[in-house]
C-alpha cells in the first residue's frame, strides 16, 4: 500500500471549458525544464490566464469566487496531446484534488491515477447542469463519490464513470502501483529469463 | 482463431495479474531523456531503489538541446543542469548513455530505430508520448508519464489495461506528391483526436505495406494524435531488411533466429479485430491543418470550416480555432502567408524526409520574408546527410541546415516562433504555444509541403511548386 485510500473527494469546483484541452495549453513546455516537480502550479494554464507581459486574462481559475476550487471540471479529450507527468503534477499543486471530465486522454488519465488524482467521466448533458449551478453560485460543494460512482451537489445526483480497475485502485489505496509491482520479483525475472531479455 | 500481432505481444509479455484486474506487463526496451526521465531516477533515491534491469535501458538528449551551439556548457543554465542530471544519473545506475558529439544522439525514437534497439515483437516505453513512432517495426510502444518511468527504471515493469485494437486498412495507391504524413493527418481528421481512446491501432492495407520503415514511423509517431494509445505495423520483408546489419542487432546465425521469432509476430490472417476502417489511400490528397489540433486538417485544396455549419462544443472549438490562427470561415487554405518553414522532428526528421526535399529544391530559392531551418533527428541522419552533399543543397535555397535535437517541434531549445507567426512545418503537433510562442501558429504539413511553403512565402500545393507529374498508373 502506498498512498491512502481514495473513495470521496469534497470541495468547490470550477469549470474549464473546451474539448481537446491539451497537456501545452496544461503547463507549457517553458516550464518543463525543471528537475523536480514542486515549482509547477502557478504555471497552471499559464498562457490562457495571462497575457504575455504578464497582465491577467481574468480566466476563469484567477476569477476570485472560483478560489481555492478543489474539483476541476472540463469536456471531452481533457489531457490530451504530450505525456508530460508536469500537467498532472501543476494540477495537483495548484490544489484539484479531483477532475470530471467528458473524456480523458490516457496517458494523462494514467499519470493522475498514479498521483492520486481520480479522473471521473460525467456526461456532457450532466456536465452541462452541474456547470449552470456553478455559475449561478459558485460557492456550492460538490462530493464525488468514487464507490457510488456518482457526483452530489445542491442535493442533486450526477452520475459518473470510472472503469472499474482503477476505481478500485482508489479504494484500495493501490493507485500508485509501484509497491504492488516490486513484489512479483521472482515472476519478473522468470519472464525476463523466458523472453531472452535476462 | 488467430490473434492479432498487439494480443500476441502483449500475451508474451504479460508477467502476472494484478490483485486491482490490471496486468503486470513486461517492458522489452526503455529510453529515457532528459526532461521527463531526470525527476524519475529523485524518486527512485527517495525510495532507496535500484534500476532493476540497467542493460534495457537506454538514454539520450533531444528536447532542450540547441540545434545552433551545443558546446558545454549550454547557455541555458537549467538545461546545462537536466543534461548533467540525466547523465550522473546514467553512469550511477549503469545505463547506457548516447551524448551529444557521441555518433549516436538525437531525438530519442529516432535513435532507437537506426541503431536497431527497437526490434519486432517488443514493449517498448519512453516518457515521450510520440514512442509509438516504435510501432512501426511491430511493437506494443507506449508513451508514459514519469511516475511510470519510475516503475519502469524500478521493476521493468508497468501496470496496465490491455487496449482494444482497431484495424485501419489503407487501400489502393497514394498519388504523387502525397506522403506518409498525408496519410496520418487524414486518418487523424477522419477518425477525429480523440478516436483512438482506448485503442490501439493496426495499420493494414497496400498502401502501408509499399511504405518504407521511415514513412512507416511517420504513421505510428502520429498514432497519439489520433488519441491511440499506440499505433503498429505488422513486420514483413521491408522491417527486416531494414534491422539486417544494423549495430544492435544481432547477426548471423542469431538474425535468423530472431527473424523466425519476429516473424511470428504478425498478425494472423484470422486474427479479429474491436474495429475496422477502410480509407481509400487513392483518395488521400497533401493534407495541412488549419487549426489547433492534428484533426483540424483538409486537402491543400480546401477550404477552412465555417464554425455555423455545427453547435455546441464543435462550433466553440472552430471559433476557438479560428480566432487563434486569426483565419476566416471558408477562405481557402491555400495562399496563407506563413513566415517561418521547420523541417524537422520524430515524425519527420530522418535522411529519406531530407533526401526526398533536396531532390525537389534544386534552382529554388526561399521567400524573402520566410525563416527556414532544416533539423535533422539524429547524428547518425546529420552524417549521412552530409555524405551525400545534402546540407549543401538546403543552404544554396536559404535554408539553415542545424545540429540534430527536438528544435522547434516544442520549443524547449532557443528554436521558437515570435509572436504571432505562422509555421509551416513538418512536426506533429499544432497545439495553441506549441511552438515556444503563446500566439504563436503551426501548419502541419509534410517536408516537401513545408518547402513549398517555403519557397512560395505562403501555404502552397507541392505537386504545383515542384511541377510533380502524375503518374500514370
Amino acid at each position: 500500500m502506498t498512498g491512502i485510500p481514495i473513495d470521496k473527494i469534497n470541495g468547490r469546483a470550477v469549470y474549464v471549458a473546451g474539448n481537446d484541452i491539451d497537456t501545452d495549453r496544461i503547463i507549457p513546455a517553458r516550464y518543463l525544464k525543471c528537475v523536480t516537480f514542486d515549482e509547477l502550479g502557478p504555471a497552471l494554464f499559464y498562457d490562457v490566464r495571462f497575457n504575455e507581459d504578464g497582465t491577467s486574462r481574468n480566466h476563469v481559475l484567477d476569477r476570485p469566487e472560483y478560489a481555492g476550487a478543489e474539483i476541476l471540471i472540463s469536456d471531452n479529450n481533457f489531457g490530451c496531446g504530450s505525456s508530460r507527468e508536469h500537467a498532472p503534477q501543476a494540477i495537483g499543486k495548484f490544489g484539484f484534488k479531483a477532475i470530471i471530465a467528458g473524456s480523458f486522454a490516457e496517458i494523462f488519465h494514467g499519470n493522475c491515477t498514479t498521483l492520486g488524482i481520480p479522473c471521473v467521466v460525467m456526461a456532457q448533458e450532466q456536465r452541462e447542469r452541474l456547470a449552470q449551478l456553478l455559475a449561478q453560485d459558485p460557492t456550492l460543494d460538490l462530493t464525488i463519490d468514487l464507490a457510488a460512482r456518482q457526483v452530489t451537489c445542491a442535493n442533486m445526483i450526477f452520475p459518473v464513470t470510472m472503469k472499474d480497475s482503477v476505481r478500485d485502485a482508489f479504494l484500495a489505496a493501490t493507485y500508485d502501483p509501484l509497491d504492488n509491482l516490486l513484489t512479483g520479483r521472482e515472476a519478473i525475472d522468470a519472464t525476463a529469463e523466458r523472453l531472452g531479455y535476462a | 482463431m488467430g490473434r492479432n500481432l498487439y494480443q500476441k505481444v502483449w500475451d508474451d509479455h504479460v508477467v502476472r495479474q494484478l490483485d486491482n484486474g490490471q496486468y503486470q506487463l513486461f517492458i522489452a526496451l526503455h529510453l529515457i531523456h532528459e526532461v521527463t526521465s531526470p525527476q524519475a531516477f529523485g524518486m527512485l533515491a527517495d525510495k532507496k531503489l535500484k534500476v532493476a534491469y540497467p542493460a534495457r535501458t537506454f538514454a539520450t538528449v533531444d528536447h532542450i538541446i540547441p540545434t545552433d551551439n551545443q558546446s558545454r556548457p549550454l547557455a541555458d543554465d537549467m538545461a546545462e543542469k537536466m543534461i548533467q542530471v540525466l547523465s550522473d544519473a546514467t553512469s550511477e545506475h549503469g545505463i547506457e548513455y548516447f551524448p551529444p558529439s557521441s555518433g549516436a544522439q538525437g531525438i530519442v525514437h529516432v535513435v532507437g530505430p537506426e541503431l536497431g534497439l527497437t526490434q519486432p515483437g517488443m514493449t517498448i516505453c519512453c516518457g515521450d508520448s510520440h514512442t509509438s513512432t516504435h510501432g512501426a517495426f511491430g511493437c506494443i510502444a507506449l508513451g508514459i508519464g514519469t511516475s511510470q518511468v519510475r516503475d519502469v527504471l524500478a521493476s521493468q515493469t508497468l501496470a496496465m489495461d490491455p487496449l482494444k485494437v482497431r484495424r485501419i486498412t489503407v487501400t489502393g495507391k497514394l498519388a504523387t506528391g502525397v506522403t506518409a504524413k498525408d496519410v496520418i493527418l487524414h486518418i487523424i481528421a477522419t477518425l477525429g483526436v480523440n478516436g483512438g481512446v482506448g485503442f490501439a491501432y493496426e495499420y493494414a492495407g497496400p498502401v502501408i505495406e509499399n511504405m518504407t520503415m521511415e514513412e512507416r514511423m511517420t504513421v505510428c509517431n502520429m498514432s497519439i494524435e489520433g488519441g491511440a494509445r499506440c499505433g503498429y505495423i505488422n513486420p514483413d520483408e521491408t522491417t527486416f531488411e531494414f534491422l539486417r546489419g544494423r549495430e544492435r542487432v544481432p547477426s548471423g546465425s542469431d538474425f535468423d533466429q530472431a527473424l523466425t521469432r519476429w516473424k511470428g509476430y504478425a498478425s494472423d490472417v484470422d486474427a479479429e479485430f474491436d474495429d475496422e476502417v477502410i480509407i481509400d489511400g487513392s483518395r488521400i490528397a497533401p493534407t495541412v491543418t488549419w487549426g489547433v489540433t492534428p484533426g483540424q486538417a483538409i486537402s491543400i485544396e480546401g477550404s477552412v470550416p465555417d464554425p455555423e455549419a455545427v453547435s455546441g462544443l464543435d462550433r466553440d472549438l472552430i471559433n476557438d480555432a479560428l480566432g487563434y490562427m486569426k483565419l476566416k470561415a471558408n477562405q481557402p487554405i491555400k495562399g496563407t502567408r506563413i513566415n517561418v518553414a521547420f523541417i524537422g522532428s520524430c515524425t519527420n526528421g530522418r535522411l529519406s524526409d531530407f533526401r526526398a526535399v533536396a531532390g525537389l529544391l534544386n534552382g529554388h530559392r526561399i521567400a524573402d520574408h520566410v525563416r527556414a531551418i532544416a533539423v535533422p533527428g539524429s547524428e547518425k541522419v546529420d552524417a549521412a546527410a552530409r555524405a551525400e552533399g545534402l546540407p549543401e543543397i538546403f543552404e544554396a535555397a536559404g535554408f539553415e541546415w542545424r545540429l540534430p535535437g527536438c528544435s522547434m517541434c516544442l520549443a524547449m531549445n532557443p528554436d521558437k516562433l515570435v509572436g504571432d507567426e505562422v509555421c509551416a512545418s513538418s512536426s506533429n503537433r499544432n497545439f495553441q504555444g506549441r511552438q515556444g510562442s503563446p500566439t504563436g501558429r503551426t501548419i502541419l504539413m509534410s517536408p516537401i509541403m513545408v518547402a513549398a511553403a517555403a519557397i512560395r512565402g505562403e501555404v502552397a500545393d507541392a505537386r504545383e511548386v515542384f511541377g510533380l507529374e502524375e503518374i500514370a498508373s
